[in-house]
């Protein structure tokens, strides 16, 4: 036995020193290729975001809310006032922050739930009717970046694909001449079809040459907007005859969402739609063969290829539908928010808005449809707030922003609520597969 | 030095993973640290190491308290450790690494090589082998790579060393030197700690051995115990080492490897015409040092490798060239060899790991719809059947023990209609109760007349389990022999040198 020394096994892989026997145990596992591994890293990134629960949701949006007021106070020429005179008379500051907050969230409040200066029901509830209106395309597009996130895929290209979305469906929407029903069907068909494109080619470039997403669909962005803007600017194209500026002519009624609640409020059937979308991503993630392959996917891709999912076409699948959902958020806007013809800025910052939905909705469907609401309400509410009290809605952006924050942060949340820390599973995450194994048992 | 623990307690959440450990290593005493995987042995080691700070208890060098806030401290103290998976950068030489952490320099900051050099081959020289220290690690072998950690750990002066699970990569000779080894770094005054749970090697070693049991100190043992002893004292009764299993009944059915060849990416040879045969009612098993190309192999054997040439045949169909799902619809079972990577998604139910690989049609999938209910009838029956032990069925794998997350995947893989079942490591990481369990499942199988092809790197494994075994080095087939050839024939084998007489494929 001890015939065979270090030397001789020493001179053999010396020897053919390219051959697997000396590989280094860690290495004789199947070498994944580098993509892969930073794929790994943004997946554990996306987890962590996307795995904080729905305490740490709620807490991201209260600190956000409470860091809104000290930009809101600090701002308030009133508490600048007061502040002045503070050793004097600290109860005039503090009086002055009281209702500079107050009077900013009521009217936010006023502008975005219920409004209670209204003389009767149907003009105080018109706030929260808008707010929903508002909700309707982020909910769409909401429910397309959440989609992609189940499957483990970053889609940021949301605005490409509204646009495009939009294009198409105006197209359809302005050109064409059909009775009701099939003309609005047809435009959605073709909105939804031209988003899910958009997005598939992400993902088709993905799976044949393994280019990362995140690059593919920030690029597109830019393809989409440019090509929108130049077919708006081109007599012919989707320019409306007879004008110079880029924009499209007004919608064919045939083609426009009616009204839910008549002409008095905004919202249209694109909430309904909303709506159906949300019951089917549900059910596609939670009653499908296809969204537990693309759970299985975005958690294990090793475990997938391995159980014979084909990893590659279900990354053009997902992509294909979480396009198609954020067509659809495209085509509300055109078909029924915006109906009297719409511009390249039609996708109003809703694609990337639609990022931080699905983060703080937590990939989940009817998460996605509670952010999309909290976030449709946040719009409607800033400009009144800004019209009433003269607090600059870009706080609202500061809120919103600070959401994401926040979630990026569990843990930060969950200590300055006190929620208990899942030690072992954050650190379970970071530590080596054999400690982890460790820490199972 | 002598290193003293005390109570030491570590939680993770509700998990306790150390429950008032209590340890003494003297110098000049190998104490071996006995347990299951999951016993938590490794965690213990990290608490001593500064990688984790324990909850409760303390360690003590010679009678003094230490605080370690992380690995830098412990090293500072004088302990030292030998990492089951090495702690090396494979593209630096042995000096580099030697002096990694520990950089001294001349003037103008520029790294002092020579020092380096010279401490390795003094250190080499004392322990009466040699290590070029201008070597890079890559090109060394597994065993070579060991010396070099433990070259580093002695470099830092240590005084305890720990060894954690150190055979696990080796070949029964490269074992052998280990153990020369420990025992010559024992003679110089080191306390070593030595973290296995591997029977044989404890009782050739040891001077003093504590078994540890779901974090729980159960007991000294003297090394004189027999390994019966050990194991039931590692799982708390009797258990079989032994498989019991009758005379195959050759049925008709064969799978058949024909000089097949896997490369990868740069083209490398990982398998090298490697043939077999396996009828139905027979279990061949694929012995051999991990990472000479069983893992390959395997995956070439149901799809997952890219370039490979040769054939496979399961009763006349090919195999080769089809997508995984049609293999695994051809009736392949797999068990990979990594559970928790390629065998099971952690976040999803057991439930859900059930079906994760059949999905393609009825029972559990209809016109793309999952059958739920049919599900959860089935899970419920194979928990039940596999003996799994979970809360339920909607519990996450993720969270059950080893052996249960693999008694999951082995339930998905041998309640399909089965024409052939491919095992990597079945029981690798497993406590030894689920082991037996396993290897009882897995020779029903082979009793039921599919043909079963099972990876093992454990020659006690190898020979309890096979009917006929095959030994691979370097990726190539070193011969074929029956199950009942002496271990250290096995031993040669696996380090390249054929048997004399062994019948080649």
């Amino acid at each position: 036995m001890s015939g065979v020394d270090e030397n001789q096994l020493g001179g053999m892989s010396a020897a053919t020193p390219q051959h697997v026997g000396e590989e280094p145990p860690v290495a004789a596992a199947p070498p994944a290729p580098p993509s892969d591994r930073d794929d790994d890293r943004w997946r554990v990134a996306l987890r962590r975001a996307t795995s904080g629960g729905w305490a740490v949701s709620l807490g991201a949006v209260i600190l956000a809310v409470l860091a809104g007021s000290v930009m809101i106070a600090v701002t308030d020429e009133g508490v600048q006032e007061a502040s002045s005179y503070f050793f004097s008379r600290p109860s005039d500051t503090l009086s002055a922050l009281g209702s500079a907050v107050g009077s900013a969230y009521a009217a936010l409040f006023r502008g975005a739930v219920w409004d209670f200066r209204a003389d009767d029901f149907a003009t105080a509830i018109r706030p929260l009717l808008n707010s929903l209106n508002f909700a309707t395309p982020l909910i769409g597009a909401g429910l397309g970046v959440a989609l992609a996130f189940r499957a483990g895929l970053f889609n940021i290209g949301g605005r490409g694909q509204m646009l495009v979305a939009a294009a198409a469906a105006g197209w359809v929407g302005f050109g064409m001449d059909l009775p009701f029903p099939i003309h609005l069907l047809l435009a959605m068909i073709a909105g939804i079809a031209a988003g899910a494109v958009w997005s598939g080619l992400a993902g088709l470039l993905k799976a044949t040459t393994g280019a990362h997403e995140v690059i593919t669909t920030i690029m597109l962005n830019y393809v989409g907007f440019y090509l929108v803007s130049y077919m708006l600017a081109t007599p012919g194209l989707l320019q409306a005859p007879g004008s110079a500026n880029p924009k499209s002519p007004a919608m064919d009624d045939s083609a426009i969402m009616p009204d839910l609640l008549g002409p008095r409020y905004n919202l249209h059937w694109g909430f309904v739609f909303a709506l159906l979308a949300v019951a089917f991503v549900w059910w596609l993630l939670n009653r499908s063969r296809l969204g537990f392959t693309y759970r299985a996917v975005g958690e294990n891709p090793a475990a997938a290829r391995v159980a014979g999912i084909d990893v590659r076409r279900t990354t053009v699948s997902v992509m294909l539908v979480a396009g198609g959902l954020i067509g659809l958020a495209g085509t509300t806007q055109v078909l029924g928010t915006v109906t009297t013809g719409f511009s390249s800025d039609i996708d109003a910052g809703i694609g990337f808005d639609a990022i931080t939905v699905a983060l703080l909705g937590r990939s989940n469907p009817i998460g996605v449809l509670f952010a999309a609401i909290l976030f449709g309400a946040f719009k409607a509410g800033g400009s009144v707030m800004q019209a009433s009290e003269n607090v600059p809605i870009e706080i609202v952006l500061v809120v919103q922003s600070l959401i994401v924050l926040f979630i990026a942060a569990p843990p930060l949340v969950r200590a300055v609520f006190r929620l208990p820390q899942p030690e072992a599973r954050t650190a379970r995450k970071v530590r080596t597969r054999r400690e982890r194994k460790e820490v199972a048992a | 030095m002598k290193l003293e623990l005390r109570n030491i307690t570590k939680r993770f959440g509700a998990l306790v993973a150390n429950d008032h450990i209590s340890l003494t290593v003297n110098p000049g005493e190998i104490h071996c640290l006995l347990g299951e995987n999951g016993a938590g042995k490794s965690t213990l080691m990290n608490v001593l190491y500064g990688l984790y700070t324990a909850d409760e208890g303390e360690v003590l060098l010679d009678g003094e308290v230490q605080r370690f806030r992380g690995p830098g401290d412990a090293m500072a103290a004088g302990i030292g450790m030998v990492h089951q998976h090495f702690m090396l950068i494979p593209v630096f030489t042995v000096a580099e690494n030697v002096m990694l952490g520990n950089e001294q320099t001349r003037g103008g900051g520029r790294l002092d090589l020579d020092a380096a050099r010279a401490r390795v081959s003094e250190i080499a020289a004392r322990f009466g082998f040699h290590v070029d220290p201008d070597t890079v690690i890559e090109d060394l072998p597994v065993g070579v790579q060991q010396r070099v950690e433990i070259i580093k750990a002695l470099s830092r002066d240590a005084k305890v060393l720990i060894f954690d699970e150190p055979t696990a990569v080796l070949t029964p000779q490269e074992t052998d030197e280990l153990m020369a080894i420990m025992r010559q770094l024992r003679e110089s005054g080191a306390a070593i700690v030595f973290i296995t749970h591997k029977l044989r090697e404890v009782r050739e070693v040891a001077d003093r051995i504590t078994v540890i049991r779901r974090g729980k100190v159960v007991g000294e043992a003297s090394p004189t115990s027999t390994d019966a002893e050990l194991a039931a004292m590692m799982v708390g009764r009797a258990v079989e080492l032994t498989v019991r299993k009758d005379a195959p009944k050759i049925s008709p059915s064969v799978f058949e490897v024909t000089d097949l060849e896997v490369r990868d990416a740069r083209g490398t040879v990982l398998v090298d015409e490697v043939s077999f045969t396996v009828r139905g009612g027979e279990i061949l098993v694929i012995a051999g040092v991990q990472g000479n190309g069983q893992t390959e192999l395997t995956e070439a054997l149901v799809g997952l490798q890219h370039d490979v040439s040769g054939s496979i045949r399961l009763n006349g169909q090919e195999l080769r060239g089809l997508s995984v799902r049609d293999i695994l619809e051809a009736g392949v079972g797999f068990v990979p060899e990594d559970r928790s990577t390629d065998g099971l998604v952690g976040e999803f139910t057991v439930a859900e790991n059930l079906m994760l690989d059949r999905l393609s049609g009825p029972p559990f999938v209809k016109n793309g719809v999952l059958q739920l209910e049919t599900l959860d009838t089935f899970a419920t029956g194979a928990v039940d059947d596999f003996d799994i032990r979970t809360q339920g069925i909607s519990e996450k794998v993720g969270r059950l023990s080893g052996g249960n997350q693999q008694k999951v995947v082995l339930a998905r893989e041998l309640s399909k209609d089965l024409k052939l079942l491919v095992a990597a490591q079945p029981t690798r990481g497993v406590d030894v109760g689920s082991i037996e369990f396993i290897h009882k499942r897995i020779v029903a199988t082979r009793d039921a007349g599919v043909p079963v092809v099972v990876i093992a790197t454990e020659l006690d494994e190898a020979a309890a389990l096979g009917d006929r075994i095959l030994v691979m080095y370097r990726g190539r087939v070193v011969g074929i022999v029956p199950a009942d050839t002496p271990r250290d024939v096995l031993g040669l084998m696996m380090a390249g040198i054929p048997a004399d007489g062994t019948v080649a494929a």
